[in-house]
């Protein structure tokens, strides 16, 4: 019973969102707005489990001192004064307990909560995303070494379309004459891009749209259960 | 002189016989809230204005368009209400038009996904009764999901932990819930061989199911002494506050098998590269076609696509599940017909078939 009640909220759910994609009539056309304002309800009370999963986590590496415990009194510190700025002073239009605390704006130009969230972890963040140029050069690098046919043929278009995207790849090939023009650089990157490129990327969603439906159908029909736990 | 004078008198007659024509009428395939207006005046018409009556008995501007001939639709209307429209033109000359809002019972335009959907789901299902009544399926060997043993392996021979990272997406997204899949196959095999399992989670909702399919994999293997409930936790919610964390945990704990299964995003190089950099084996797998050649430099194994969703059927040997997979073959099969046939047909000149398959994407 325990297995096959989410088995039957499955299969019903599964059925009438199929339903509404073809059936624009009430209450069809209104069923995946509901079944998503209640999956967002869900989610509102599970954030709860994920911050008590948080703060778990992180009290018992400080109460055992295991390796690197003082990044999570950090954590925990950081969390707590979100949490209480956030309560205090509330964000941007939404007020907290204490109002909209015009003196602590005055102080800091914008309230304590999005202060912090603009002037520390945006740039935090922008500062890890920023890595993303190093981890590229150097998967690009062990990705173009020359090893077999296939490497070199991903090097040798790798190249053409890098070129071809700066000045370098125009300035190359600009005498070329018209008759020629598919060879000028800047012609041949867009020309992969838009082809091979595009082909491929096709096939991997085509194959994988098929794979979501057939992933679907399974979980619809209660073939496919481990995400509900075991068989 | 006189051919000029005979021709303006020509131009001034044509207009003004002119039939402007104005009509109003439902919008087909739609749930009832939009009616469709279309107009054709004279040539010579700069511009026109479309006016609707409001239940106040005022004409309200709802568009001014600078077409003499031509469509529009009125939207976000009540259904099953009678709107007056009054058409405008060049501040001169108006037309009204009435229609009444209908709700449809089917949207035709989606007929030919209609029909290619049921046409794989009854492929599918086909398979899986075959498979049922004992009959076997070539199943072509995934060698990224066949190392995953090899990846689980030797993590127990190092005595090190394994990294399972379910996506960053949340539990709405197919690619979660196939991710969540093949968690509970390598959970089991981690159970069976003591290794230790960390799975770090984006959201709290994949939080909750991880939590409940690692602890049903550990009874099913016979351990479920060895579930260690704090291994699967919640991270935060922020993108690259998650991969800061991820980050860590590979320097720190160095896992010896890393597993990037499900949604990922920008994310996905920084994971794999820093993995890369612990020596880890890794296996990586989404749908995200943006983000596969990352995975696939970086990574030892990658799951293109299909495969991720395959990866659970797969992995459970079970007949039912392999013959779904078969399904998916049927579908690709039809699919490079459609495409073929589509090609040739276009080249011919013939749209009908495109006409069918464009309707069904609209």
């Amino acid at each position: 019973m325990k297995r096959n009640i989410p088995l039957i909220f499955a299969f019903v759910a599964g059925l009438l969102v199929i339903l509404a994609e073809f059936v624009p009539h009430r209450p069809f056309n209104q069923i995946v707005s509901t079944l998503e304002s209640w999956f967002l309800i869900i989610s509102g009370f599970a954030i709860l489990l994920g911050q008590i999963s948080l703060i778990r986590m992180n009290t018992n590496k400080i109460s055992n001192k295991l390796p690197d415990w003082q990044y999570s009194v950090v954590c925990l510190i950081s969390f707590a004064f979100m949490l209480i700025v956030g309560l205090l002073w509330g964000m941007q239009e939404t007020p907290g307990i204490l109002g909209h605390g015009a003196a602590v704006q005055e102080m800091i130009s914008a309230k304590p909560f999005d202060y912090l969230f603009n002037n520390a972890l945006l740039p935090l963040s922008a500062t890890l995303a920023s890595l993303l140029a190093f981890f590229i050069a150097s998967a690009a690098y062990r990705a173009f070494i020359f090893r077999s046919f296939e490497s070199n043929l991903l090097m040798i278009t790798a190249v053409i379309v890098i070129i071809g995207r700066t000045s370098l790849g125009h300035m190359l090939t600009s005498g070329l004459p018209e008759s020629l023009q598919f060879w000028h650089i800047p012609n041949l990157s867009d020309f992969i891009m838009e082809y091979p490129n595009t082909a491929a990327q096709r096939a991997i969603l085509i194959s994988a749209g098929l794979g979501v439906v057939g992933s679907s159908l399974r979980i619809i029909l209660g073939i496919e259960r481990s995400y509900l736990g075991g068989d | 002189m006189r051919k000029y004078v005979l021709f303006l008198i020509l131009i001034c007659l044509s207009t003004s016989f002119y039939a402007n024509v104005f009509t109003a009428m439902d919008s087909p395939n739609d749930g009832g809230t939009a009616l469709d207006l279309a107009w054709e005046t004279c040539p010579l018409t700069e511009y026109v204005t479309i006016y609707r009556l409001t239940d106040n008995s005022e004409w309200v501007e709802i568009a001014k368009i600078a077409e003499s001939s031509g469509k529009y639709r009125d939207i976000e209307l009540e259904i099953n209400k009678e709107y007056h429209y009054r058409l405008q033109i060049d501040d001169d000359l108006s037309l009204e038009a009435s229609a009444v809002t209908k709700e449809q019972w089917f949207n035709a335009d989606k007929l030919g996904f209609l029909v290619f959907l049921l046409i794989v789901c009854l492929a599918i299902i086909y398979y899986i009764t075959a498979a049922k009544r004992g009959k076997t399926f070539y199943i072509r060997r995934i060698a990224g999901l066949d190392s995953m043993e090899e990846a689980i392996g030797r993590a127990t021979e190092k005595g090190k932990p394994i990294l399972y990272v379910p996506g960053i997406s949340d539990l709405d997204n197919i690619e979660t819930i196939a991710s969540l899949t093949i968690l509970s196959n390598v959970a089991e095999k981690s159970a069976e061989y003591g290794t230790e399992l960390i799975v770090p989670c984006r959201s709290s909702m994949v939080l909750s199911a991880a939590k409940e399919v690692v602890q049903e994999a550990y009874i099913k293997a016979g351990r479920p002494d060895a579930y260690n409930k704090d291994n699967i936790f919640y991270l935060t919610d922020e993108q690259f506050g998650f991969v800061a964390g991820v980050d860590g945990i590979m320097l720190r704990e160095q896992p010896a098998a890393n597993f990037f299964l499900g949604a990922f995003y920008a994310e996905s190089l920084i994971l794999a590269e820093t993995g890369f950099s612990t020596g880890a084996i890794q296996t990586a797998g989404t749908a995200q076609a943006a983000q596969l050649p990352f995975f696939v430099v970086s990574c030892d194994y990658t799951l293109i696509g299909e495969e991720l969703f395959a990866a659970s059927a797969y992995l459970s040997e079970d007949p039912q599940q392999l013959g779904s997979l078969k399904g998916h073959d049927f579908g690709k099969l039809i699919f490079i017909i459609l495409i073929t046939a589509g090609v040739i047909l276009e080249i011919l000149g013939y749209g009908f078939l495109k006409e069918f398959i464009v309707g069904a994407a609209l």
